[in-house]
C-alpha cells in the first residue's frame, strides 16, 4: 500500500523505526522458520538415506538421496486402496455438499417467502444442538448405514454455516431486481437459479468446493466410527495406521535396539521409518497442487463469513 | 453496498400472493430439511437414553426408565474429577498460549515493509491449515519419536536433559505442551487472517497525521493498529470462551496412548470409549448430554456477556 509519501521516502531515517523495522523483521522470521522447518525437514528426510535420518544426520540438506521410501510406497497396496476410496469419497460427497447448500442457500437468500423464518429456526438450532456422538451412531445401525460406504458421503454433508454464508453471498452479490426482470421474462426459480444466480457466483461456488473437498480429503473419524472393511477405509484412516498408531510406533521402539547389529531387521525397521516421511507427502500432494487456489479462495471464504459477524 | 428493504412495500403482508410467486423456493430448501430432520432432528430422540436402561432388543422406548442414575454414577466416578480438570486444563492451555500470537502475527505482518517476504511468510504459515489431523498427530510421533525425532535431537543439542528426552512421547506431562503447542503451529497463520482483515480497514490517514506529529512506528502501531482490532480481539476472546467444554475430540483421541492417559482424557474421549467401545450407551449419552448442557450455558453466558461488551466497545 502507498501512501502519499511513500513507505521509505522521509527524508531521514530515525534510528527508532530502523529498530522497529529489525525487530518486525526478526518475529516474522522467526515464526517463519518455526512453522516451515518441520514441513522442510519432512520432505528432506522422505528423499535421505534412513540411517542418516535415524541417527539425526539430516538436519538442513537432504544427504545420500534416495527414492527407497517412494518406491516401498508404490508397492503398500492399503495406500493406493485408501487414496482410490478417498479420492471417490471426496467427488462425491463435494457434489452432494455443493449441492445442498446452494440449494438451500438461495432458498434462503429469496425474499417474500411465507415460513422462511420458521425454516431458518429449523436450520440453525441444529448448530447449538444435536443427539450427540450415541444416538446418531445408533440410529445410523438401526437405518443400515453402519459398515455402508454411503454414510462417509452423507455424514456432514449439510453445513448450516456454510449454507448461511451462501446466504449472505447471494444477498449481496446477486441483485434483486435480476429476479424482477426474470420474473418478467416468465422464469421461474429453477430456470432463475440455473442461468442467473449459478453463473454469477462462481467464487462461492469455488469456496465451497474446496471447503468441502478440504474436509472430507482430511476426514477420518466418520469412517472409524461406521466402516468396518478394510477394502473401503478411506486414506487418512490408512494413514493413521502407518504413522500414528501406537502399536506400530512400540514394535519400532522395540527395533531401536535392534538397529546397531545392522541386521535385516533393522534395515526394515528404518525402511519403515522414512516411509512414514514419505507417505505423508504423497498423501498431502493433491492438497499441495492446489495450495494455491485454496489459500485464494479460503480467505475469501473467511472474509465472506465475516460479514455476518 | 447499500442495505435492500427487507420486503417491498406494495406486496408486503400478502402472503397467498408471496405463496402463489415463491412456492417452488420450498423445493429448493427441502433436501436440507429433510436431511437434517434425518441426522439432526432423528437423534435427538435417543437422548432419552440417558435416563433409561438402554437395551438393544427393547429399543429407546422399551427400556425401563432409570431417571438420573446414570449422571450420578458419572459424577461419582472417581476419574469424573480428572476428566473434568483435563477437559478444562487443556481447553484453557491451549486459548491463553493460542490466542495472543495470532494477534503478534497479523500486527507484525502489516508492519512489515518488504510485500515478497510478507507474502512468504503468509503462504508458509497458511500452509500448515491444510495438513490433517492425522498427519499433524503423525508428525509429532515422528518428529520426537525417541532418540530418532529430528525435533528431540535438537532439543537435546540445545542442552534438554539428557534423562528425560528420550520419553517426551511417553511422559504424561509432555502430553499438554504437545497438544497446544503443535495446534498453535498449525492455525497460527490462519488464525491471523481475520486480524489481517480488520487491520486493512485502518485509515491511512490516521497513520499520515501521526507520523506528521512525530510519532514513532511503534507508537503508530500500539496507538493505531492495535485499538483498531480491539473490537475484533473482544469478540472472538469471548467466542473462544465459550467453547472452553468443547476440546476436539479427534486430535486428543489421535494423541492418546497408555502412558498419557491421566492427562489426555477428556470427556469427549471418555464418551467414545464407553459408548462405542463398551456399548454402554445409557452412561455415554448422560456423559455427552450433561457436556452439551454445560457447553450450551456458557455459550448463552459469554453471549450475553458478548452483547454487552459489542454495544460499549464499538465505538
Amino acid at each position: 500500500m502507498k501512501t502519499p509519501f511513500g513507505r521509505r521516502g522521509s527524508m531521514q531515517v530515525d534510528r527508532g523505526d530502523l529498530a522497529f523495522n529489525g525487530i518486525v523483521f526478526l518475529i516474522l522470521f522467526i515464526l517463519f522458520l518455526c512453522i516451515a522447518y518441520p514441513l522442510y525437514f519432512i520432505v528432506i528426510a522422505s528423499i535421505s538415506d534412513p540411517l542418516l535420518v535415524s541417527t539425526g544426520g539430516i538436519i538442513l540438506f537432504p544427504r545420500k538421496v534416495t527414492l527407497d521410501a517412494y518406491r516401498k510406497v508404490v508397492e503398500y497396496r492399503e495406500i493406493w486402496i485408501g487414496y482410490r476410496n478417498t479420492l471417490f469419497y471426496t467427488a462425491a460427497f463435494t457434489a452432494l455438499s455443493v449441492f445442498m447448500v446452494m440449494t438451500a442457500g438461495y432458498g434462503l437468500s429469496r425474499r417474500n417467502v411465507p415460513f422462511q423464518k420458521y425454516i431458518i429456526a429449523y436450520m440453525t438450532f441444529t448448530m447449538f444442538f444435536s443427539g450427540g456422538l450415541i444416538p446418531t451412531y445408533l440410529l445410523m445401525r438401526n437405518i443400515h448405514l453402519e459398515g455402508n460406504p454411503i454414510i462417509i458421503i452423507l455424514m456432514g454433508c449439510v453445513s448450516v454455516y456454510n449454507i448461511i454464508i451462501a446466504r449472505t453471498f447471494l444477498h449481496s452479490y446477486v441483485p434483486e431486481e435480476l429476479f424482477e426482470a426474470a420474473l418478467i421474462d416468465g422464469s421461474d426459480h429453477l430456470r432463475y437459479f440455473l442461468r442467473i444466480v449459478l453463473p454469477l457466483s462462481p467464487a462461492l461456488i469455488a469456496v465451497m468446493v474446496l471447503f468441502s473437498a478440504v474436509a472430507q480429503w482430511n476426514q477420518w473419524f466418520t469412517a472409524l466410527i461406521y466402516l468396518r472393511k478394510q477394502s473401503q477405509m478411506p486414506l487418512q484412516l490408512v494413514l493413521r495406521n502407518i504413522i500414528v498408531n501406537s502399536q506400530e510406533m512400540l514394535r519400532q521402539m522395540e527395533g531401536v535396539g535392534v538397529v546397531q547389529d545392522g541386521g535385516d531387521k533393522g534395515q526394515a525397521l528404518l525402511l519403515v521409518n522414512s516411509m512414514k516421511y514419505a507417505v505423508i507427502i504423497v498423501s498431502a500432494l493433491p492438497v499441495m497442487c492446489l495450495y494455491p487456489f485454496l489459500q485464494k479462495y479460503f480467505i475469501k471464504g473467511v472474509m465472506i463469513g465475516s460479514i455476518k459477524g | 453496498m447499500t442495505p435492500r428493504s427487507e420486503e417491498h412495500p406494495n406486496i408486503q403482508g400478502n402472503w397467498k400472493r408471496d405463496l402463489r410467486r415463491n412456492w417452488q423456493v420450498y423445493f429448493f430448501l427441502l433436501p436440507t430439511v429433510a436431511y437434517l430432520f434425518v441426522f439432526n432432528y432423528m437423534p435427538l430422540y435417543g437422548i432419552l437414553m440417558a435416563f433409561k436402561d438402554f437395551k438393544p432388543r427393547l429399543g429407546v422406548l422399551g427400556s425401563e426408565w432409570v431417571g438420573l442414575k446414570h449422571f450420578k454414577f458419572f459424577f461419582s466416578l472417581g476419574a469424573f474429577w480428572n476428566i473434568l480438570e483435563n477437559t478444562v486444563v487443556l481447553s484453557v492451555y491451549q486459548l491463553a498460549a493460542g490466542f495472543p500470537l495470532p494477534i503478534l502475527l497479523a500486527l507484525a505482518l502489516n508492519s512489515c515493509e518488504f510485500p515478497r517476504f510478507k507474502k512468504i511468510v503468509q503462504t508458509v504459515t497458511y500452509a500448515p491449515h491444510f495438513i490433517s489431523v492425522v498427519v499433524l498427530v503423525g508428525m509429532i510421533n515422528i518428529l520426537f519419536a525417541p532418540s530418532q525425532g529430528i525435533l528431540i535431537n535438537i532439543m537435546y543439542r540445545l542442552g534438554y536433559p539428557e534423562n528425560q528426552y528420550l520419553q517426551v512421547l511417553m511422559k504424561a506431562g509432555s502430553f499438554r505442551p504437545l497438544y497446544v503447542w503443535s495446534g498453535i503451529w498449525a492455525s497460527l497463520g490462519w488464525n491471523s487472517i481475520i486480524y489481517l482483515s480488520a487491520l486493512s480497514g485502518v485509515d491511512l490517514a490516521l497513520h499520515e497525521s501521526a507520523r506528521v506529529d512525530g510519532a514513532t512506528r511503534l507508537q503508530r502501531v500500539l496507538y493505531i493498529d492495535f485499538p483498531s482490532i480491539i473490537p475484533t480481539v473482544i469478540i472472538l476472546l469471548i467466542l473462544n470462551c465459550g467453547q472452553i467444554m468443547n476440546v476436539g475430540f479427534e486430535k486428543v483421541f489421535l494423541m492418546q496412548t497408555s502412558f498419557n492417559l491421566s492427562t489426555s482424557e477428556v470427556i469427549a474421549t471418555y464418551v467414545f470409549k464407553t459408548g462405542i467401545r463398551e456399548g454402554q450407551y445409557s452412561m455415554a449419552t448422560a456423559i455427552g448430554l450433561f457436556n452439551s448442557i454445560v457447553n450450551f450455558l456458557l455459550l448463552l453466558t459469554v453471549n450475553r456477556i458478548a452483547r454487552r461488551f459489542s454495544e460499549n466497545s464499538l465505538w
